[in-house]
């Protein structure tokens, strides 16, 4: 953690017991949105890693500047961060997430099995053919639980610009699943 | 998905469902992050060990000290941590409680011993 010279021991304490606190809190929602940004469990580990590495090098910069605000965007904005370097170093496309997440843990009946995993499947296809903010966006928003100011912080974006990206993105997203689903379908 | 399909905020609710992160990763990063801790803690007492020698920082003398203590709370914390870590694994080998409460002791030795080889 990056920290003034003159800090006491005791602020240290606080600040590591208050970062391990926001550790455990989020580590789910970095491991998933880094999961659905690159696709394959190696490589979201790695980045989940380095996000809170990194997240505590600046730990002490980002809560004195967050004024009580919630940290979680912040922490996203780093994996967001960190992942376009991924992408940028390694001339890596991401990668279709649909083999062990939590879409096939969910309880379905026999009958609608196949048809659900198909239609997941599809949405997770469609969702990748989406430009990189849009799916953010929508990663943010339906993985994390994240609302439109938490995304718009995490994105440096405005509250009303957000709001218009994810309301494009779904409507995009309709399309592509539509597109997609042929015309045998419709 | 003709018929089912009309809501896609449902769709989209259940395909991006959140990933549970792997244990080794939380074991990994608990390493990490505690070593960390303990660099700092070190880097912190070998500052103030090169202040004692100038006079004018002779008034701040008890924060080495308030170092030592920090570094090795957040020692005795991880070795806690790991230990607490097994203790289903140890709950379900139990035969009864003093079986329970010996392997639980032998378990917070072993996670130290581990802790003190990390640190050398």
């Amino acid at each position: 953690m990056a920290t003034a010279p003159d800090q006491t021991p005791a602020v240290k304490a606080r600040l590591d017991a208050e970062f391990s606190e926001l550790y455990k809190a989020h580590l789910r929602d970095v491991y998933s949105y880094s999961y659905y940004r690159v696709g394959n469990h190696h490589d979201a580990e790695d980045l989940t890693e380095q996000t809170f590495l990194q997240a505590y090098r600046h730990f002490e910069r980002a809560q004195r500047e967050s004024d009580g605000r919630p940290l979680r965007p912040w922490l996203i904005r780093i994996a967001h961060n960190l992942a376009a370097n991924y992408y940028r170093d390694r001339s890596r496309k991401p990668q279709t997430p649909i083999d062990d997440a939590g879409v096939l843990s969910a309880p379905l009946t026999t009958e609608t099995l196949v048809e659900d995993r198909d239609d997941l499947k599809r949405i997770l296809e469609c969702v990748q053919l989406l430009p990189d903010d849009r799916r953010e966006a929508l990663i943010m928003r339906f993985a994390l639980g994240m609302d439109n100011r938490e995304i718009a912080r995490a994105l440096g974006r405005t509250d009303g610009a957000t709001k218009v990206l994810l309301h494009r993105a779904i409507k995009q997203l309709e399309v592509l699943v539509k597109t997609a689903e042929g015309p045998t379908d419709i | 998905m003709t018929d089912r399909t009309v809501d896609i905020e449902t769709m989209l609710r259940r395909a991006l469902a959140p990933v549970e992160p792997p244990a080794e990763l939380e074991a990994r990063l608990e390493m990490h992050l505690g070593s960390l801790v303990e660099a700092a803690a070190e880097e912190l007492e070998l500052w103030e060990l090169s202040a004692i020698s100038d006079p004018k920082n002779w008034r701040h003398i008890g924060r080495p000290a308030a170092a030592v203590v920090v570094g090795g709370t957040a020692a005795v914390g991880l070795v806690l941590v790991r230990t607490q870590r097994q203790r289903h694994r140890r709950r379900a080998q139990s035969r009864n409680v003093l079986d329970l409460a010996a392997r639980t002791v032998r378990d917070t030795g072993r996670e130290a011993r581990r802790l003190l080889d990390d640190l050398r």
